[in-house]
């Protein structure tokens, strides 16, 4: 008895910890900015109400709901380009390289930037698209241009590309996985089954690849979603994101409330997104 | 007959080096059901694999009803193939899973069901159409493979260890089972194994492959009675060899020294006299023989060494006279009891019948 409830104390604190831990630095604070996110702003300071003005402000203001559509549609097409450059890649190194030890080094020049500090790596975009950037200087040297041009920076397809290479190895990885873990000789049985590779590809690898396209684009889309940095860097006037407002409504336009709400209904858009890609995976995993 | 495959000279060299098959030439008749046997690594599966066209042979050709198929795509070929790990597709249930071979042939939606609900019945398996391959057991799920290849109708179908995965007693049963099959489908059988057993239990032709080479090529008793080599006759059951020695010859027959004893062998062939050589004698063809008595065969005198019981008979390991031992293996009959067989220590004399003698070369 005495050795059960020692036992029973134990696991108590190896729970408690991590438990504790998110208590204090997950749903507190998420507390306090639903809360927040009812209150009145009285300049110069927030007046404790239970109201939806604030959300109401986020969804028909058109300043807020403009950003909130231009994130999502740059989150939605980051995570399409990196799908369309990290799956054939992907196959590649999977299916076609044969060369097991070249597989692991070409693996690993894509996730490797991820060791890399993320604001060198924006950086580096800022300096290949701008006006004394690589891009300009070799339009220049081949004739194609004749003057440094202010096109490729400071617009949304800058931050587009910016932001794909930054997450594209959260689309790499999860595709890398599945694809791996499909027994080659199930494309076999689909060729000895009179199917032709495209074919093959289509309704054998596809599908069973979709758990590592689901996760990657869960991944990388959330990830855009939340980004305050490239727009800052590379995004231009017109390349604001909710990020961007939230940090303003906490800084120079101090109004917490407003804040809060926009920073709630983006928690709420990423959660449906987990939830769905969630189910879509468990969806296709029932053949496993 | 007509042979509905044949092999010209194959050879499978890979990364240039290792050779995995090589000049392996064969013919397999229609409606024959052909074992490939062989230890592990011997190239049996890149054989099989190269005719059904996943993997191209270095040089030679392959000729599918009189067809030069060798650089044929797998989907262009009319072989199928029952992977070894059954290869079924996750994501699709058992239905989806039989008829997704029969998409590309064209046939009606309708046509296709019942063809499918044809194969099932055929492994007797028709209540699984809709369920998925991971809720399948092992033998069932083996079936679905079986079915998913048949119910296309190839030329040949292709068999790579389908029973391995399967525990022994179900082994057993699906080697009648898929015999049956073969009888009643007449398709033509490839079938790898390196399973002895199965392989004489199933085929009407077995061809035992060595380092990439055939080895022999012939039926169940061929291969049983007459092993061309040691490596057969060590390979297809058990042989005793023993070191001999060529004293005469005569006729069909030859006389040699072995066992500490003169041992007479039916054999054709030449045979130079004082040619150091091997005979080689089945285990259950020795016989022991009533003591004083002796009769036309051989004899071999010893000492019983150690005796192992397995259910069926008794294994007798017999120490001769010039140092070797031999394996003899009994049935024991009901009347016998153990009481009456000749004990551990004591000596006895062994028989054998020149016609259960083989020669072979020594050993180099
Ligand atoms: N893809 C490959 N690359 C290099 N060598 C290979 C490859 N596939 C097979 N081999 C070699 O070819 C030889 C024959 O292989 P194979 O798979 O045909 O043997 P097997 O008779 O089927 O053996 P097992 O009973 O173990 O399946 C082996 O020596 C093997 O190492
Ligand atoms: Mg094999």
């Amino acid at each position: 008895m005495a050795a059960f409830s020692t036992r029973r104390l134990s696991s108590y604190m190896v729970l408690g910890i991590p438990i504790a831990w998110i208590i204090i630095f997950m749903l507190v604070p998420y507390g306090v900015l639903l809360t927040y996110s009812f209150w009145v702003k009285k300049y110069p300071l927030f007046v404790p109400a239970f109201q939806f003005g604030n959300y109401i402000t986020v969804f028909t203001d058109p300043q807020y709901l403009r950003v909130l559509l231009r994130t999502l549609k740059i989150s939605a097409l980051v995570s399409l380009a990196s799908l369309l450059l990290a799956y054939p890649f992907a196959y590649f190194l999977v299916f076609r390289l044969k060369n097991q030890s070249l597989r692991v080094w070409l693996y690993m020049a894509v996730i490797a930037p991820l060791w890399v500090s993320y604001l060198l790596r924006a950086y580096t975009w800022k300096s290949i698209l701008g006006t004394q950037g690589v891009l300009n200087s070799f339009l220049m040297s081949t004739g194609i241009t004749t003057e440094p041009s202010t096109i490729f920076l400071y617009n949304q397809s800058a931050m587009v590309v910016t932001l794909t290479y930054i997450f594209i190895p959260f689309m790499v990885m999860p595709i890398y996985a599945a694809l791996e873990k499909i027994p080659n000789n199930l494309s076999e049985a689909s060729a000895d089954l009179g199917m032709g590779p495209i074919r093959t590809f289509l309704r054998i690898t596809l599908p069973l690849s979709l758990p590592g396209i689901v996760a990657g684009f869960t991944l990388t889309f959330c990830l855009s979603f939340g980004d305050f940095i490239a727009p800052f860097l590379v995004g231009g006037p017109d390349g604001l994101l909710v990020a961007n407002v939230i940090v303003s409504q906490f800084g120079a336009a101090l109004n917490w409330p407003l804040g809060s709400a926009l920073s709630v209904v983006m928690l709420f858009i990423v959660l449906a997104i987990i939830t769905a890609s969630d189910r879509l995976e468990r969806f296709g995993q029932q053949g496993h | 007959m007509a042979s509905i495959i044949e092999l010209n000279d194959i050879r499978k060299v890979y990364g240039g080096v290792i050779v995995g098959v090589d000049h392996v030439s064969m013919s397999v008749e229609d409606g024959e059901f052909v074992t490939l046997l062989g230890p592990s690594g011997c190239g049996k599966s890149t054989l099989l694999r190269m005719i059904g066209g996943f993997e191209q042979p270095t040089a030679g050709q392959i000729v599918l009803a009189g067809r030069d198929v060798t650089y044929e795509p797998p989907h262009k070929r009319d072989v199928n193939m029952v992977f070894q790990d059954y290869a079924l597709f996750p994501h699709m249930t058992v239905g989806e899973n039989i008829s997704y071979g029969l998409r590309m042939m064209g046939l009606p939606r309708s046509e296709t069901r019942s063809k499918a609900v044809e194969a099932l019945d055929l492994v007797g398996l028709p209540e699984k159409i809709d369920q998925k391959p991971h809720e399948l057991s092992g033998g069932q799920r083996q079936r679905i493979a079986l079915a998913r290849a048949i119910v296309r109708n190839p030329k040949v179908l292709l068999l790579d260890e389908p029973l391995s995965a399967l525990d022994a007693n179900l082994r057993e049963q699906m080697q009648v089972e898929l015999k049956h099959m073969h009888e009643k489908v007449g398709i033509t059988f490839i079938m790898v194994t390196h399973d002895q057993t199965e392989a004489l239990v199933m085929s009407d032709r077995v061809i035992v492959m060595e380092k990439g080479r055939v080895a022999q090529d012939g039926t169940p008793a061929e291969l049983y009675d007459h092993p061309e080599t040691p490596y057969v006759a060590n390979f297809i059951g058990t042989t005793n060899f023993l070191p001999a020695r060529v004293l005469s010859r005569d006729g069909g027959s030859v006389v040699v020294e072995a066992g500490g004893t003169r041992i007479i062998a039916e054999v054709g062939g030449a045979l130079p006299e004082g040619e150091h050589i091997r005979i080689g004698i089945r285990p259950e063809k020795l016989h022991f023989a009533e003591s004083g008595a002796s009769g036309p065969g051989n004899t071999l005198e010893g000492r019983i060494e150690e005796q192992i019981y397995y259910g069926l008979g008794m294994r007798t390991v017999v120490r001769l006279a010039e140092g070797s031992t031999v394996l003899v293996d009994g049935l024991l009959p009901e009347a016998v009891a153990r009481t009456t067989l000749p004990e551990i220590g004591s000596n006895v004399r062994l028989s054998i019948a020149p016609h259960n003698v083989r020669v072979f070369a020594a050993e180099n």
